[in-house]
């Protein structure tokens, strides 16, 4: 079967436009936020959207890293496939700040979990939230769910979602595989 | 590669460059996790860990136990004066005593060459060795090249030198095992009685001018002289060793360049090393204690990740 493309390069650019609004409503200034991408997917989606930041809002100032949540996973040693850590970058405190977790797709929420216990080991922010480019719901095992959503979209078991950032916006494109 | 090509860390000579690159890649990331404000993750909530050490040891032993409770391990620690070795019981039944309380991994120190090999083949558990008599201390060489890399770089083709009691030395042995692996020149320098005979045939060179050899390098590890595995006299004194082998600072003056500047402890201050090099800005020797927590968990998570969990169900 062909891969099915569920959002072009185009309707990508309105919803990172649109994502970047309501991160603004939200947050204001910025001055108490700080954003996250998690590794390994979301810090391709985070540069995205600092990218749109940069364009369209160039006053707002904005603190971002990037976190890994490798040993905090609840499935170390459960299966053949051996966990690798990737790398962590926070170069600023989280301690009362308002945190915003971003990855591109939210499937079971597993590794939101694993992501949000990894925070607390930088410290207690004030408040964690959760933006995500896809959020395949019906797939959830625990009960997370994000208040920044690209799009929802419904999938058989076994499709993979794939997310393929290009060098431009332009080039970006979000696929089923079969 | 995401996994180690071994089951039980014996040694550095059982391990390949990919073994030793993916130990390091995995180490640069819990020395992240141990400069965090809590510097502890779950992973290996499920594991137990003995460590049992069989001679006295103060940094590799914290250093261990360290590493073990940041990956959210349980530990027991063992030491062979308070023990039942001291009635006779021999180091297999030990080991199988503690395993039978469902002990997942085992962190030796043997004054015995060969002992980790030997519990490898005698039980059902995985096996770190922390330092096997003068044969291997492969975490120790780790840390000492992981601190090489972080301060030079790759160290393929870097010169470096080990200076000091390479007979008596396990530390100098896993060295050379892990430099050649990763493709850095291997010097010696000591007085020949504290040469091993034949240690040209591991891809080493020699040289007794000590001030020669610090010119040819970009590091240099100091090694402490192991008096108290010594049986005869291997040199008139500690005061005409610390004179033709001792680091000081006119032998570092004559050389003008710098060199960094590793030891991996205990040392005795004034006989290999005087205090003023120890504290310069070229040391990088409490580098390498830091590292070595790190070096130490990206280890036993690696072999850890090897076991497979099982819930009776």
């Amino acid at each position: 079967m062909p891969n099915k493309i569920l959002l072009d390069s185009k309707k990508i650019e309105i919803i990172l436009s649109r994502l970047v609004y309501q991160l603004i409503e939200n947050h204001k200034d910025f001055q108490d936020t700080v954003l996250l991408g998690l590794q390994p997917r979301g810090i391709f989606l985070i540069d995205k959207i600092l990218e749109v930041f940069k364009r369209d809002h160039p006053n707002i100032e904005i603190k971002s890293g990037i976190l890994d949540y490798t040993f905090f996973r609840d499935d170390f040693r459960r299966s053949e496939k051996i966990l690798s850590a990737s790398s962590t970058k926070i170069d600023f405190s989280i301690e009362n700040k308002n945190v915003v977790l971003i990855d591109d797709v939210l499937f079971t929420g597993r590794s939101i979990k694993a992501a949000m216990s990894s925070i607390d080991t930088y410290g207690r922010p004030k408040s964690i939230e959760l933006l995500v480019l896809i959020d395949r719901r019906f797939k959830r095992e625990i009960p997370i769910e994000a208040n920044y959503c690209g799009a929802k979209i419904d999938t058989f078991k076994g499709d993979r979602v794939k997310v393929l950032w290009g060098e431009k916006l332009k080039d970006n494109v979000i696929y089923i595989e079969s | 590669m995401n996994k180690l090509s071994v089951d039980h860390l014996l040694g550095i000579k059982s391990l390949n460059e990919s073994d030793i690159n993916l130990i390091f890649k995995t180490a640069s990331h819990f020395k992240e996790v141990i400069n965090r404000p809590i510097k502890k993750v779950p992973t290996l909530r499920d594991i137990t860990i003995a460590n049992l050490f069989f001679e006295n040891s103060t940094r590799t032993k914290i250093s261990f136990e360290l590493a073990e409770k940041r990956l959210g391990a349980d530990i027991i620690n063992f030491s062979s004066s308070s023990s039942s070795v001291k009635k006779g019981e021999s180091l297999i039944d030990t080991v199988n005593n503690i395993l039978a309380m469902k002990v997942d991994m085992i962190v030796l120190r043997h004054p015995n060459p060969g002992s980790s090999f030997l519990l490898s083949q005698h039980t059902d558990s995985c096996i770190i060795n922390a330092g096997d008599g003068a044969h291997e201390h492969p975490t120790q060489a780790l840390l000492d090249s992981f601190s090489l890399y972080e301060n030079l770089g790759d160290i393929k083709n870097k010169n470096i030198l080990i200076v000091g009691d390479i007979l008596h030395s396990r530390v100098a042995l896993s060295n050379i095992y892990t430099l050649n692996l990763l493709g850095a020149n291997v010097k010696l320098s000591c007085p020949l009685s504290l040469l091993p005979k034949d240690i040209e045939k591991l891809n080493v060179s020699v040289e007794t001018d000590i001030v020669k050899a610090l010119k040819w390098c970009d590091a240099v590890n100091v090694l402490r002289v192991q008096s108290e595995r010594m049986q005869k006299s291997y040199f008139p004194d500690n005061r005409e060793y610390s004179m033709l082998f001792g680091l000081d600072i006119n032998k570092l003056n004559k050389i003008k360049k710098d060199i960094l500047i590793l030891h991996p402890g205990p040392i005795n201050r004034g006989v290999e090393i005087t205090s003023d090099i120890v504290e310069s800005n070229n040391s990088i020797i409490l580098d390498q204690v830091e590292n070595g927590v790190a070096i130490r968990m990206a280890i036993i998570y690696l072999l850890a990740s090897k076991m497979n969990f099982s819930i009776n169900e």
